[in-house]
Protein backbone atom coordinates (compact mmCIF):
# COMPACT_ATOMS: atom_id res chain seq x y z
CA UNK A 1 0.00 0.00 0.00
CA UNK A 2 1.30 3.44 -0.77
CA UNK A 3 2.25 5.30 2.34
CA UNK A 4 1.40 8.60 0.82
CA UNK A 5 -0.77 9.62 -2.09
CA UNK A 6 -0.76 13.28 -3.01
CA UNK A 7 -2.83 14.34 -5.96
CA UNK A 8 -2.63 17.59 -7.83
CA UNK A 9 -4.89 18.22 -10.73
CA UNK A 10 -4.17 20.98 -13.18
CA UNK A 11 -6.11 21.43 -16.39
CA UNK A 12 -5.94 18.01 -17.97
CA UNK A 13 -2.90 16.68 -16.18
CA UNK A 14 -2.83 14.78 -12.95
CA UNK A 15 0.29 14.61 -10.77
CA UNK A 16 0.54 12.12 -7.95
CA UNK A 17 3.18 10.77 -5.67
CA UNK A 18 3.27 7.13 -4.86
CA UNK A 19 5.94 5.26 -2.89
CA UNK A 20 8.19 8.25 -3.15
CA UNK A 21 8.00 8.58 -6.96
CA UNK A 22 6.24 11.35 -8.74
CA UNK A 23 3.98 10.35 -11.64
CA UNK A 24 2.27 12.57 -14.12
CA UNK A 25 -0.65 11.62 -16.29
CA UNK A 26 -1.77 13.82 -19.13
CA UNK A 27 -4.77 13.19 -21.30
CA UNK A 28 -3.33 11.43 -24.29
CA UNK A 29 -4.99 13.58 -26.94
CA UNK A 30 -3.35 16.68 -25.54
CA UNK A 31 0.05 15.28 -26.33
CA UNK A 32 -0.74 15.70 -30.03
CA UNK A 33 -1.32 19.41 -29.55
CA UNK A 34 1.44 20.64 -27.30
CA UNK A 35 -0.81 22.97 -25.35
CA UNK A 36 -1.88 25.53 -27.89
CA UNK A 37 -2.94 28.63 -25.99
CA UNK A 38 -5.10 31.29 -27.54
CA UNK A 39 -4.51 34.90 -26.58
CA UNK A 40 -7.75 36.67 -25.76
CA UNK A 41 -8.34 40.35 -25.28
CA UNK A 42 -11.94 40.50 -24.21
CA UNK A 43 -13.86 43.31 -22.61
CA UNK A 44 -16.31 42.17 -19.98
CA UNK A 45 -18.64 44.69 -18.39
CA UNK A 46 -16.37 47.50 -19.49
CA UNK A 47 -13.13 45.99 -18.18
CA UNK A 48 -10.52 44.72 -20.59
CA UNK A 49 -8.94 41.36 -19.82
CA UNK A 50 -5.84 39.97 -21.50
CA UNK A 51 -5.63 36.25 -20.94
CA UNK A 52 -4.94 32.92 -22.54
CA UNK A 53 -7.29 30.01 -22.98
CA UNK A 54 -7.29 26.51 -24.37
CA UNK A 55 -8.43 26.26 -27.99
CA UNK A 56 -11.36 24.15 -26.80
CA UNK A 57 -12.58 26.57 -24.11
CA UNK A 58 -16.02 28.02 -24.55
CA UNK A 59 -16.76 31.63 -23.77
CA UNK A 60 -18.83 30.37 -20.84
CA UNK A 61 -15.84 28.50 -19.40
CA UNK A 62 -13.64 31.56 -19.71
CA UNK A 63 -16.20 33.85 -18.08
CA UNK A 64 -16.81 31.50 -15.17
CA UNK A 65 -13.52 29.70 -14.65
CA UNK A 66 -10.93 32.24 -15.73
CA UNK A 67 -12.62 35.55 -14.93
CA UNK A 68 -14.54 34.05 -11.98
CA UNK A 69 -17.71 35.82 -13.01
CA UNK A 70 -19.98 33.04 -11.84
CA UNK A 71 -23.26 34.89 -12.28
CA UNK A 72 -23.45 33.40 -15.76
CA UNK A 73 -24.65 29.83 -15.29
CA UNK A 74 -23.99 26.52 -16.98
CA UNK A 75 -27.13 24.44 -17.36
CA UNK A 76 -27.17 22.08 -20.32
CA UNK A 77 -23.90 23.20 -21.96
CA UNK A 78 -25.65 22.36 -25.28
CA UNK A 79 -27.56 25.50 -26.26
CA UNK A 80 -30.83 24.20 -24.93
CA UNK A 81 -31.57 26.11 -21.72
CA UNK A 82 -30.38 29.72 -21.95
CA UNK A 83 -28.72 29.80 -18.51
CA UNK A 84 -25.43 30.87 -20.12
CA UNK A 85 -26.89 33.80 -22.07
CA UNK A 86 -24.59 36.83 -22.32
CA UNK A 87 -24.59 39.84 -24.61
CA UNK A 88 -21.85 40.29 -27.20
CA UNK A 89 -21.96 43.82 -28.60
CA UNK A 90 -25.54 43.94 -27.36
CA UNK A 91 -26.63 40.68 -29.01
CA UNK A 92 -27.57 37.70 -26.89
CA UNK A 93 -25.76 34.44 -27.45
CA UNK A 94 -25.55 31.04 -25.81
CA UNK A 95 -22.02 31.34 -24.45
CA UNK A 96 -21.77 27.55 -24.01
CA UNK A 97 -21.79 27.11 -27.80
CA UNK A 98 -19.40 29.97 -28.50
CA UNK A 99 -15.73 29.08 -28.79
CA UNK A 100 -13.76 31.62 -26.74
CA UNK A 101 -11.13 31.72 -29.48
CA UNK A 102 -13.76 32.94 -31.96
CA UNK A 103 -14.72 35.75 -29.59
CA UNK A 104 -11.21 36.74 -28.58
CA UNK A 105 -11.82 40.46 -29.02
CA UNK A 106 -15.47 40.60 -28.00
CA UNK A 107 -17.26 43.19 -25.90
CA UNK A 108 -19.31 41.14 -23.45
CA UNK A 109 -21.97 42.01 -20.92
CA UNK A 110 -22.81 39.58 -18.12
CA UNK A 111 -25.30 39.83 -15.27
CA UNK A 112 -22.57 41.40 -13.09
CA UNK A 113 -22.45 44.33 -15.50
CA UNK A 114 -26.03 45.51 -15.63
CA UNK A 115 -26.86 46.66 -12.12
CA UNK A 116 -25.75 46.69 -8.51
CA UNK A 117 -27.57 45.87 -5.29
CA UNK A 118 -28.13 49.61 -4.77
CA UNK A 119 -28.94 50.43 -8.36
CA UNK A 120 -30.81 47.55 -9.85
CA UNK A 121 -31.44 47.28 -13.54
CA UNK A 122 -35.18 47.85 -14.15
CA UNK A 123 -35.54 44.21 -15.16
CA UNK A 124 -33.82 43.01 -11.97
CA UNK A 125 -36.18 45.21 -9.98
CA UNK A 126 -39.21 43.92 -11.88
CA UNK A 127 -38.11 40.27 -11.48
CA UNK A 128 -37.96 40.76 -7.71
CA UNK A 129 -41.33 42.51 -7.48
CA UNK A 130 -43.05 39.96 -9.73
CA UNK A 131 -41.54 37.01 -7.89
CA UNK A 132 -40.12 35.87 -11.23
CA UNK A 133 -37.76 33.29 -9.74
CA UNK A 134 -37.50 30.57 -7.17
CA UNK A 135 -34.04 29.00 -7.07
CA UNK A 136 -32.60 31.77 -9.24
CA UNK A 137 -30.37 29.55 -11.35
CA UNK A 138 -31.92 30.58 -14.65
CA UNK A 139 -32.36 34.22 -13.66
CA UNK A 140 -29.12 35.77 -14.97
CA UNK A 141 -29.75 34.21 -18.38
CA UNK A 142 -33.41 35.22 -18.28
CA UNK A 143 -32.52 38.83 -17.55
CA UNK A 144 -29.78 39.09 -20.18
CA UNK A 145 -32.10 37.50 -22.70
CA UNK A 146 -34.93 39.86 -21.71
CA UNK A 147 -32.68 42.89 -22.24
CA UNK A 148 -32.06 41.66 -25.78
CA UNK A 149 -35.69 40.73 -26.44
CA UNK A 150 -36.74 44.29 -25.57
CA UNK A 151 -33.95 45.72 -27.71
CA UNK A 152 -35.04 43.45 -30.57
CA UNK A 153 -38.39 45.20 -30.40
CA UNK A 154 -40.85 42.83 -28.71
CA UNK A 155 -44.12 44.74 -28.45
CA UNK A 156 -46.63 42.23 -27.15
CA UNK A 157 -46.97 39.48 -24.57
CA UNK A 158 -46.93 36.99 -27.43
CA UNK A 159 -43.64 38.39 -28.77
CA UNK A 160 -42.11 38.34 -25.30
CA UNK A 161 -43.12 34.72 -24.79
CA UNK A 162 -41.76 33.69 -28.18
CA UNK A 163 -38.59 35.75 -27.73
CA UNK A 164 -37.93 34.19 -24.33
CA UNK A 165 -38.50 30.61 -25.47
CA UNK A 166 -34.76 29.88 -25.42
CA UNK A 167 -34.67 30.37 -21.65
CA UNK A 168 -36.04 27.51 -19.62
CA UNK A 169 -36.92 27.73 -15.94
CA UNK A 170 -36.95 24.44 -14.07
CA UNK A 171 -38.86 26.11 -11.23
CA UNK A 172 -41.61 27.08 -13.65
CA UNK A 173 -41.56 30.83 -13.01
CA UNK A 174 -42.30 31.59 -16.68
CA UNK A 175 -45.63 33.34 -16.08
CA UNK A 176 -44.06 35.80 -13.64
CA UNK A 177 -40.99 36.22 -15.83
CA UNK A 178 -43.20 37.29 -18.74
CA UNK A 179 -45.14 39.63 -16.45
CA UNK A 180 -41.94 41.27 -15.22
CA UNK A 181 -40.65 41.83 -18.75
CA UNK A 182 -44.03 43.09 -19.93
CA UNK A 183 -44.05 45.68 -17.17
CA UNK A 184 -40.63 46.99 -18.18
CA UNK A 185 -41.81 47.04 -21.80
CA UNK A 186 -44.70 49.23 -20.70
CA UNK A 187 -47.36 46.68 -21.69
CA UNK B 1 -16.99 17.46 -21.92
CA UNK B 2 -15.26 15.77 -24.76
CA UNK B 3 -11.81 14.50 -23.93
CA UNK B 4 -10.30 15.22 -27.34
CA UNK B 5 -8.49 18.47 -27.84
CA UNK B 6 -8.09 20.27 -31.14
CA UNK B 7 -5.97 22.91 -32.69
CA UNK B 8 -7.65 26.23 -33.49
CA UNK B 9 -6.95 28.16 -36.66
CA UNK B 10 -8.71 31.37 -37.62
CA UNK B 11 -9.02 31.84 -41.36
CA UNK B 12 -9.16 35.35 -42.72
CA UNK B 13 -8.95 34.58 -46.43
CA UNK B 14 -10.97 32.10 -48.43
CA UNK B 15 -8.03 30.53 -50.27
CA UNK B 16 -6.21 30.06 -46.99
CA UNK B 17 -9.28 28.48 -45.38
CA UNK B 18 -9.77 26.12 -48.31
CA UNK B 19 -6.19 24.88 -48.23
CA UNK B 20 -6.40 24.32 -44.47
CA UNK B 21 -9.81 22.70 -44.78
CA UNK B 22 -8.73 19.99 -47.19
CA UNK B 23 -6.31 18.48 -44.68
CA UNK B 24 -7.48 15.21 -43.13
CA UNK B 25 -8.95 15.78 -39.67
CA UNK B 26 -9.86 19.40 -40.37
CA UNK B 27 -13.36 20.75 -39.70
CA UNK B 28 -14.80 24.14 -40.51
CA UNK B 29 -16.39 26.07 -37.69
CA UNK B 30 -18.84 28.82 -38.60
CA UNK B 31 -21.26 29.57 -35.74
CA UNK B 32 -20.10 26.41 -34.00
CA UNK B 33 -23.54 25.64 -32.60
CA UNK B 34 -23.69 22.20 -34.17
CA UNK B 35 -20.00 21.37 -34.31
CA UNK B 36 -19.44 22.12 -30.63
CA UNK B 37 -22.43 20.06 -29.57
CA UNK B 38 -21.11 17.10 -31.55
CA UNK B 39 -17.63 17.64 -30.18
CA UNK B 40 -18.84 17.83 -26.59
CA UNK B 41 -20.78 14.61 -27.08
CA UNK B 42 -17.62 12.95 -28.53
CA UNK B 43 -19.43 12.39 -31.83
CA UNK B 44 -16.74 14.25 -33.72
CA UNK B 45 -13.09 14.76 -32.89
CA UNK B 46 -11.46 17.13 -35.38
CA UNK B 47 -7.73 17.68 -35.14
CA UNK B 48 -7.89 21.15 -36.59
CA UNK B 49 -10.83 23.46 -36.25
CA UNK B 50 -10.75 26.07 -39.00
CA UNK B 51 -12.76 29.08 -37.87
CA UNK B 52 -14.37 30.49 -41.01
CA UNK B 53 -16.81 32.81 -39.24
CA UNK B 54 -14.79 35.93 -40.09
CA UNK B 55 -14.37 35.26 -43.77
CA UNK B 56 -15.92 38.09 -45.77
CA UNK B 57 -18.86 35.89 -46.77
CA UNK B 58 -21.60 37.29 -44.56
CA UNK B 59 -23.18 39.80 -46.95
CA UNK B 60 -26.78 39.60 -48.03
CA UNK B 61 -27.33 41.29 -51.37
CA UNK B 62 -30.06 41.65 -53.92
CA UNK B 63 -29.36 42.42 -57.53
CA UNK B 64 -32.34 42.43 -59.85
CA UNK B 65 -34.35 39.32 -59.15
CA UNK B 66 -31.46 37.51 -57.49
CA UNK B 67 -30.93 37.28 -53.74
CA UNK B 68 -27.54 36.12 -52.46
CA UNK B 69 -27.10 35.13 -48.83
CA UNK B 70 -23.47 34.77 -47.78
CA UNK B 71 -22.87 31.46 -46.02
CA UNK B 72 -21.48 33.18 -42.92
CA UNK B 73 -24.52 35.41 -42.46
CA UNK B 74 -25.98 34.74 -39.02
CA UNK B 75 -29.53 33.40 -39.06
CA UNK B 76 -30.82 36.39 -37.08
CA UNK B 77 -29.28 38.81 -39.58
CA UNK B 78 -30.81 36.96 -42.52
CA UNK B 79 -34.27 37.05 -40.91
CA UNK B 80 -33.96 40.75 -40.06
CA UNK B 81 -32.65 41.84 -43.47
CA UNK B 82 -35.05 44.24 -45.22
CA UNK B 83 -34.63 42.61 -48.67
CA UNK B 84 -35.25 39.16 -47.25
CA UNK B 85 -38.28 40.34 -45.27
CA UNK B 86 -39.80 42.14 -48.23
CA UNK B 87 -39.05 39.71 -51.06
CA UNK B 88 -38.61 36.34 -49.34
CA UNK B 89 -40.74 36.27 -46.19
CA UNK B 90 -40.82 32.46 -46.35
CA UNK B 91 -37.13 32.43 -45.44
CA UNK B 92 -37.74 34.72 -42.45
CA UNK B 93 -40.65 32.56 -41.26
CA UNK B 94 -38.53 29.40 -41.39
CA UNK B 95 -35.59 31.00 -39.59
CA UNK B 96 -37.69 32.60 -36.87
CA UNK B 97 -39.23 29.19 -36.20
CA UNK B 98 -35.71 27.72 -35.71
CA UNK B 99 -33.84 27.29 -32.43
CA UNK B 100 -33.78 30.34 -30.09
CA UNK B 101 -32.69 33.96 -30.30
CA UNK B 102 -29.43 33.07 -28.54
CA UNK B 103 -28.67 30.31 -31.03
CA UNK B 104 -29.78 32.28 -34.13
CA UNK B 105 -27.33 35.05 -33.25
CA UNK B 106 -24.50 32.52 -33.51
CA UNK B 107 -25.68 30.08 -36.16
CA UNK B 108 -24.89 30.80 -39.81
CA UNK B 109 -26.96 30.12 -42.90
CA UNK B 110 -24.33 27.76 -44.34
CA UNK B 111 -23.85 25.88 -41.08
CA UNK B 112 -27.60 25.48 -40.70
CA UNK B 113 -27.80 23.55 -43.95
CA UNK B 114 -25.02 21.25 -42.78
CA UNK B 115 -26.19 20.46 -39.27
CA UNK B 116 -26.25 16.75 -38.51
CA UNK B 117 -29.41 14.76 -37.91
CA UNK B 118 -31.23 14.79 -34.59
CA UNK B 119 -31.90 11.05 -34.70
CA UNK B 120 -31.45 9.96 -31.04
CA UNK B 121 -29.50 6.86 -32.07
CA UNK B 122 -27.00 8.98 -33.96
CA UNK B 123 -26.30 10.97 -30.79
CA UNK B 124 -25.65 7.94 -28.61
CA UNK B 125 -22.28 6.43 -29.46
CA UNK B 126 -23.29 3.15 -27.80
CA UNK B 127 -26.05 2.42 -30.32
CA UNK B 128 -25.96 1.10 -33.87
CA UNK B 129 -26.13 3.86 -36.47
CA UNK B 130 -25.00 3.71 -40.09
CA UNK B 131 -24.85 7.47 -40.31
CA UNK B 132 -22.36 7.74 -37.46
CA UNK B 133 -20.66 4.42 -38.00
CA UNK B 134 -21.18 3.01 -41.53
CA UNK B 135 -22.01 -0.67 -41.52
CA UNK B 136 -23.07 -0.79 -37.86
CA UNK B 137 -26.78 -1.00 -38.69
CA UNK B 138 -29.70 1.27 -38.00
CA UNK B 139 -31.08 1.24 -34.48
CA UNK B 140 -34.03 3.45 -35.29
CA UNK B 141 -35.59 1.35 -38.04
CA UNK B 142 -36.85 -1.33 -35.70
CA UNK B 143 -36.52 0.74 -32.54
CA UNK B 144 -37.85 4.09 -31.40
CA UNK B 145 -38.78 5.71 -34.71
CA UNK B 146 -41.42 8.31 -33.97
CA UNK B 147 -39.13 10.90 -35.58
CA UNK B 148 -38.34 8.86 -38.70
CA UNK B 149 -38.93 9.57 -42.39
CA UNK B 150 -42.06 8.84 -44.43
CA UNK B 151 -40.31 9.13 -47.79
CA UNK B 152 -36.99 8.00 -49.22
CA UNK B 153 -35.89 5.86 -46.27
CA UNK B 154 -33.71 2.79 -46.78
CA UNK B 155 -33.04 -0.30 -44.72
CA UNK B 156 -29.85 1.54 -43.75
CA UNK B 157 -31.22 4.84 -42.42
CA UNK B 158 -34.55 6.52 -41.78
CA UNK B 159 -33.35 9.81 -40.28
CA UNK B 160 -34.76 13.20 -41.21
CA UNK B 161 -32.81 16.36 -41.88
CA UNK B 162 -33.47 18.92 -39.17
CA UNK B 163 -32.98 22.25 -40.96
CA UNK B 164 -36.04 24.48 -41.30
CA UNK B 165 -34.22 26.94 -43.55
CA UNK B 166 -33.49 24.14 -46.04
CA UNK B 167 -37.22 23.44 -46.41
CA UNK B 168 -37.98 27.06 -47.28
CA UNK B 169 -35.01 27.20 -49.65
CA UNK B 170 -36.07 23.99 -51.39
CA UNK B 171 -39.50 25.47 -52.08
CA UNK B 172 -37.81 28.51 -53.62
CA UNK B 173 -35.47 26.38 -55.80
CA UNK B 174 -32.35 27.79 -54.14
CA UNK B 175 -28.86 27.02 -55.35
CA UNK B 176 -25.76 26.52 -53.25
CA UNK B 177 -22.38 27.94 -54.25
CA UNK B 178 -19.49 25.69 -53.21
CA UNK B 179 -15.75 26.34 -53.22
CA UNK B 180 -12.81 24.07 -52.64
CA UNK B 181 -9.07 24.23 -53.17
CA UNK B 182 -9.66 22.78 -56.65
CA UNK B 183 -12.39 25.14 -57.81
CA UNK B 184 -16.04 26.09 -57.58
CA UNK B 185 -19.32 24.38 -58.30
CA UNK B 186 -23.03 24.92 -57.89
CA UNK B 187 -25.67 22.57 -56.60
CA UNK B 188 -29.42 22.71 -56.44
CA UNK B 189 -30.22 22.77 -52.74
CA UNK B 190 -32.01 19.43 -52.94
CA UNK B 191 -28.88 17.82 -54.40
CA UNK B 192 -27.00 18.79 -51.26
CA UNK B 193 -28.83 16.01 -49.46
CA UNK B 194 -28.38 12.41 -50.63
CA UNK B 195 -30.88 9.66 -49.97
CA UNK B 196 -29.53 7.03 -47.57
CA UNK B 197 -27.89 3.85 -48.82
CA UNK B 198 -27.98 0.40 -47.31
CA UNK B 199 -24.99 0.77 -45.01
CA UNK B 200 -24.10 4.44 -45.24
CA UNK B 201 -26.08 7.63 -44.88
CA UNK B 202 -24.01 10.78 -45.30
CA UNK B 203 -25.82 13.94 -44.22
CA UNK B 204 -24.61 15.92 -47.22
CA UNK B 205 -23.02 15.40 -50.58
CA UNK B 206 -20.22 17.90 -49.90
CA UNK B 207 -16.78 16.45 -50.49
CA UNK B 208 -14.03 16.76 -47.89
CA UNK B 209 -12.70 20.31 -47.77
CA UNK B 210 -15.56 21.85 -49.71
CA UNK B 211 -17.12 24.97 -48.30
CA UNK B 212 -20.53 26.49 -48.94
CA UNK B 213 -19.89 30.14 -49.73
CA UNK B 214 -23.37 31.38 -50.61
CA UNK B 215 -27.02 30.57 -51.13
CA UNK B 216 -28.62 31.98 -54.28
CA UNK B 217 -32.30 32.41 -54.96
CA UNK B 218 -33.42 33.67 -58.33
CA UNK B 219 -36.81 35.04 -59.30
CA UNK B 220 -38.63 34.00 -56.12
CA UNK B 221 -40.04 37.38 -55.15
CA UNK B 222 -43.17 36.63 -57.11
CA UNK B 223 -44.15 34.26 -54.31
CA UNK B 224 -43.76 36.84 -51.54
CA UNK B 225 -47.46 37.79 -51.28
CA UNK B 226 -48.59 34.18 -50.84
CA UNK B 227 -46.08 32.17 -48.85
CA UNK B 228 -45.85 30.67 -45.41
CA UNK B 229 -43.86 28.24 -43.29
CA UNK B 230 -45.89 26.03 -40.99
CA UNK B 231 -43.94 24.12 -38.37
CA UNK B 232 -45.63 21.49 -36.22
CA UNK B 233 -43.67 20.58 -33.11
CA UNK B 234 -44.07 18.94 -29.73
CA UNK B 235 -44.04 22.31 -27.99
CA UNK B 236 -44.98 25.72 -29.29
CA UNK B 237 -41.47 27.11 -29.67
CA UNK B 238 -37.76 26.24 -29.44
CA UNK B 239 -38.17 22.73 -30.81
CA UNK B 240 -37.36 20.84 -33.99
CA UNK B 241 -40.16 20.05 -36.43
CA UNK B 242 -42.20 16.89 -36.27
CA UNK B 243 -43.55 17.92 -39.66
CA UNK B 244 -43.22 21.25 -41.44
CA UNK B 245 -44.48 22.69 -44.71
CA UNK B 246 -43.19 25.55 -46.82
CA UNK B 247 -45.92 26.75 -49.17
CA UNK B 248 -45.57 29.42 -51.85
CA UNK B 249 -48.22 30.33 -54.41
CA UNK B 250 -48.52 32.79 -57.24
CA UNK B 251 -52.13 33.71 -57.69
CA UNK B 252 -53.21 35.54 -60.81
CA UNK B 253 -56.77 36.72 -61.38
CA UNK B 254 -58.07 34.41 -58.69
CA UNK B 255 -56.32 31.34 -60.11
CA UNK B 256 -53.21 29.56 -58.86
CA UNK B 257 -50.60 30.12 -61.57
CA UNK B 258 -47.67 28.51 -59.75
CA UNK B 259 -47.33 26.43 -56.60
CA UNK B 260 -44.36 25.34 -54.54
CA UNK B 261 -44.61 22.94 -51.63
CA UNK B 262 -41.81 21.36 -49.61
CA UNK B 263 -42.14 19.31 -46.45
CA UNK B 264 -39.69 18.98 -43.55
CA UNK B 265 -39.46 16.22 -40.96
CA UNK B 266 -40.44 13.54 -43.47
CA UNK B 267 -37.23 12.70 -45.38
CA UNK B 268 -33.46 13.00 -45.34
CA UNK B 269 -33.92 16.09 -47.49
CA UNK B 270 -36.62 18.76 -47.84
CA UNK B 271 -39.31 16.77 -49.66
CA UNK B 272 -40.86 18.57 -52.62
CA UNK B 273 -44.50 17.66 -53.10
CA UNK B 274 -44.58 17.73 -56.89
CA UNK B 275 -47.92 16.01 -57.39
CA UNK B 276 -49.65 18.42 -55.01
CA UNK B 277 -48.02 21.36 -56.78
CA UNK B 278 -49.16 20.17 -60.20
CA UNK B 279 -52.72 19.59 -59.03
CA UNK B 280 -53.03 23.17 -57.77
CA UNK B 281 -52.09 24.86 -61.03
CA UNK B 282 -55.03 26.43 -62.82
CA UNK B 283 -57.38 26.04 -59.87
CA UNK B 284 -58.91 28.69 -57.66
CA UNK B 285 -57.45 28.76 -54.12
CA UNK B 286 -60.41 26.94 -52.60
CA UNK B 287 -60.81 24.44 -49.77
CA UNK B 288 -61.44 21.67 -52.30
CA UNK B 289 -58.24 22.39 -54.20
CA UNK B 290 -56.23 22.49 -50.98
CA UNK B 291 -57.80 19.26 -49.68
CA UNK B 292 -56.91 17.50 -52.93
CA UNK B 293 -53.32 18.75 -52.65
CA UNK B 294 -53.20 17.45 -49.07
CA UNK B 295 -54.28 13.97 -50.15
CA UNK B 296 -51.69 13.89 -52.94
CA UNK B 297 -48.96 14.95 -50.50
CA UNK B 298 -49.18 11.70 -48.56
CA UNK B 299 -49.25 9.37 -51.55
CA UNK B 300 -46.36 6.95 -51.38
CA UNK B 301 -45.65 7.60 -47.69
CA UNK B 302 -44.07 4.54 -46.04
CA UNK B 303 -44.46 4.71 -42.30
CA UNK B 304 -42.61 2.66 -39.70
CA UNK B 305 -44.08 1.35 -36.49
CA UNK B 306 -43.89 4.60 -34.55
CA UNK B 307 -44.46 7.36 -37.07
CA UNK B 308 -47.70 6.62 -38.95
CA UNK B 309 -49.25 9.60 -37.13
CA UNK B 310 -47.14 11.82 -39.37
CA UNK B 311 -49.25 10.89 -42.40
CA UNK B 312 -52.46 12.69 -41.40
CA UNK B 313 -50.28 15.35 -39.78
CA UNK B 314 -48.55 16.02 -43.11
CA UNK B 315 -51.83 16.06 -45.03
CA UNK B 316 -53.40 18.51 -42.60
CA UNK B 317 -50.27 20.66 -42.43
CA UNK B 318 -50.26 20.98 -46.23
CA UNK B 319 -53.91 22.05 -46.19
CA UNK B 320 -53.38 24.56 -43.39
CA UNK B 321 -50.25 26.01 -44.97
CA UNK B 322 -52.09 26.44 -48.27
CA UNK B 323 -55.02 28.11 -46.51
CA UNK B 324 -52.65 30.59 -44.86
CA UNK B 325 -50.71 31.25 -48.06
CA UNK B 326 -53.88 31.52 -50.13
CA UNK B 327 -55.49 34.00 -47.72
CA UNK B 328 -52.70 36.54 -47.78
CA UNK B 329 -52.86 39.43 -50.18
C1 LIG C 1 -30.80 24.19 -28.84
C2 LIG C 1 -30.81 24.19 -30.34
C3 LIG C 1 -32.02 24.18 -31.02
C4 LIG C 1 -32.03 24.16 -32.42
N1 LIG C 1 -33.23 24.19 -33.08
C5 LIG C 1 -33.24 24.23 -34.45
C6 LIG C 1 -34.44 24.31 -35.18
O1 LIG C 1 -35.53 24.35 -34.60
N2 LIG C 1 -34.37 24.35 -36.54
C7 LIG C 1 -33.18 24.33 -37.21
O2 LIG C 1 -33.18 24.40 -38.44
N3 LIG C 1 -32.03 24.24 -36.54
C8 LIG C 1 -32.04 24.20 -35.19
N4 LIG C 1 -30.86 24.09 -34.51
C9 LIG C 1 -29.64 23.87 -35.26
C10 LIG C 1 -28.94 25.16 -35.56
O3 LIG C 1 -29.73 25.94 -36.40
C11 LIG C 1 -27.61 24.78 -36.19
O4 LIG C 1 -26.81 24.26 -35.16
C12 LIG C 1 -26.91 25.94 -36.81
O5 LIG C 1 -27.68 26.54 -37.80
C13 LIG C 1 -25.60 25.49 -37.39
O6 LIG C 1 -24.93 26.62 -37.91
P1 LIG C 1 -23.49 27.00 -37.38
O7 LIG C 1 -23.02 28.16 -38.17
O8 LIG C 1 -23.49 27.17 -35.91
O9 LIG C 1 -22.74 25.68 -37.81
P2 LIG C 1 -21.41 25.01 -37.28
O10 LIG C 1 -21.68 24.30 -36.01
O11 LIG C 1 -20.29 25.98 -37.30
O12 LIG C 1 -21.19 23.98 -38.44
C14 LIG C 1 -22.08 22.90 -38.69
C15 LIG C 1 -21.40 21.91 -39.63
O13 LIG C 1 -21.22 22.44 -40.93
C16 LIG C 1 -19.84 22.64 -41.24
N5 LIG C 1 -19.82 23.96 -41.85
C17 LIG C 1 -20.27 25.13 -41.30
N6 LIG C 1 -20.28 26.10 -42.21
C18 LIG C 1 -19.84 25.55 -43.37
C19 LIG C 1 -19.64 26.05 -44.69
N7 LIG C 1 -19.93 27.32 -45.00
N8 LIG C 1 -19.18 25.20 -45.64
C20 LIG C 1 -18.91 23.91 -45.34
N9 LIG C 1 -19.07 23.39 -44.11
C21 LIG C 1 -19.53 24.19 -43.14
C22 LIG C 1 -19.09 22.45 -39.96
O14 LIG C 1 -17.83 21.87 -40.16
C23 LIG C 1 -20.00 21.52 -39.19
O15 LIG C 1 -19.80 20.21 -39.60
C24 LIG C 1 -30.82 24.14 -33.13
C25 LIG C 1 -29.60 24.17 -32.44
C26 LIG C 1 -29.59 24.20 -31.06
C27 LIG C 1 -28.28 24.26 -30.35
S1 LIG D 1 -32.09 6.41 -38.77
FE1 LIG D 1 -30.06 6.94 -39.63
S2 LIG D 1 -29.26 8.28 -38.05
FE2 LIG D 1 -30.90 7.14 -37.04
S3 LIG D 1 -29.99 5.23 -36.22
FE3 LIG D 1 -30.65 4.73 -38.29
S4 LIG D 1 -28.77 5.08 -39.48
FE4 LIG D 1 -28.49 6.23 -37.58
S1 LIG E 1 -25.80 26.20 -20.70
FE1 LIG E 1 -25.81 27.25 -22.59
S2 LIG E 1 -27.83 27.01 -23.26
FE2 LIG E 1 -27.77 25.70 -21.52
S1 LIG F 1 -35.87 30.09 -10.90
FE1 LIG F 1 -35.18 28.02 -10.68
S2 LIG F 1 -34.73 27.52 -12.75
FE2 LIG F 1 -35.73 29.40 -12.96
Amino acid sequence: MPSRLALTCHNRSLTFQCCGDEHQMTQSQDAKFPKQRIALSITVNGTRHELEAAPTATLLDVIRDELKLTGTKKGCDMGGCGACTVLVAGRRIASCLALAASFGDADITTIEGIGTADRLHPLQDAFIRHDALQCGYCTPGQILSAIAVLAEGARSIEEIREGMSGNLCRCGAHANIVAAIAEVAGL
Amino acid sequence: MSSASFNYVRATELTDALSQGKRPGAAYLAGGTDLLQLWKASLTAPQDVIDISRLPLADITRAGDRLVIGAMARLSDVAAHPEVKAGHPLICDAILASASGQVRNLATAGGNLLQRTRCPYFSDAGLACNKRDPGSGCGARDGENRHAVLFGGSSGCVATHASDLAVALAALDAEIAISSASGERQLALSDLYPLPGETTAPDSSLRPGEMITAIRIVGAERFAPHSTYLKIRDRASFEFAVVSVAAALRIEDGVIAEARLAAGGVASLPWRLGRSEAALIGRAPTEQAFAAAGELAIEGARPLEGNAFKIPLLRNAVIRALQTAGDQS
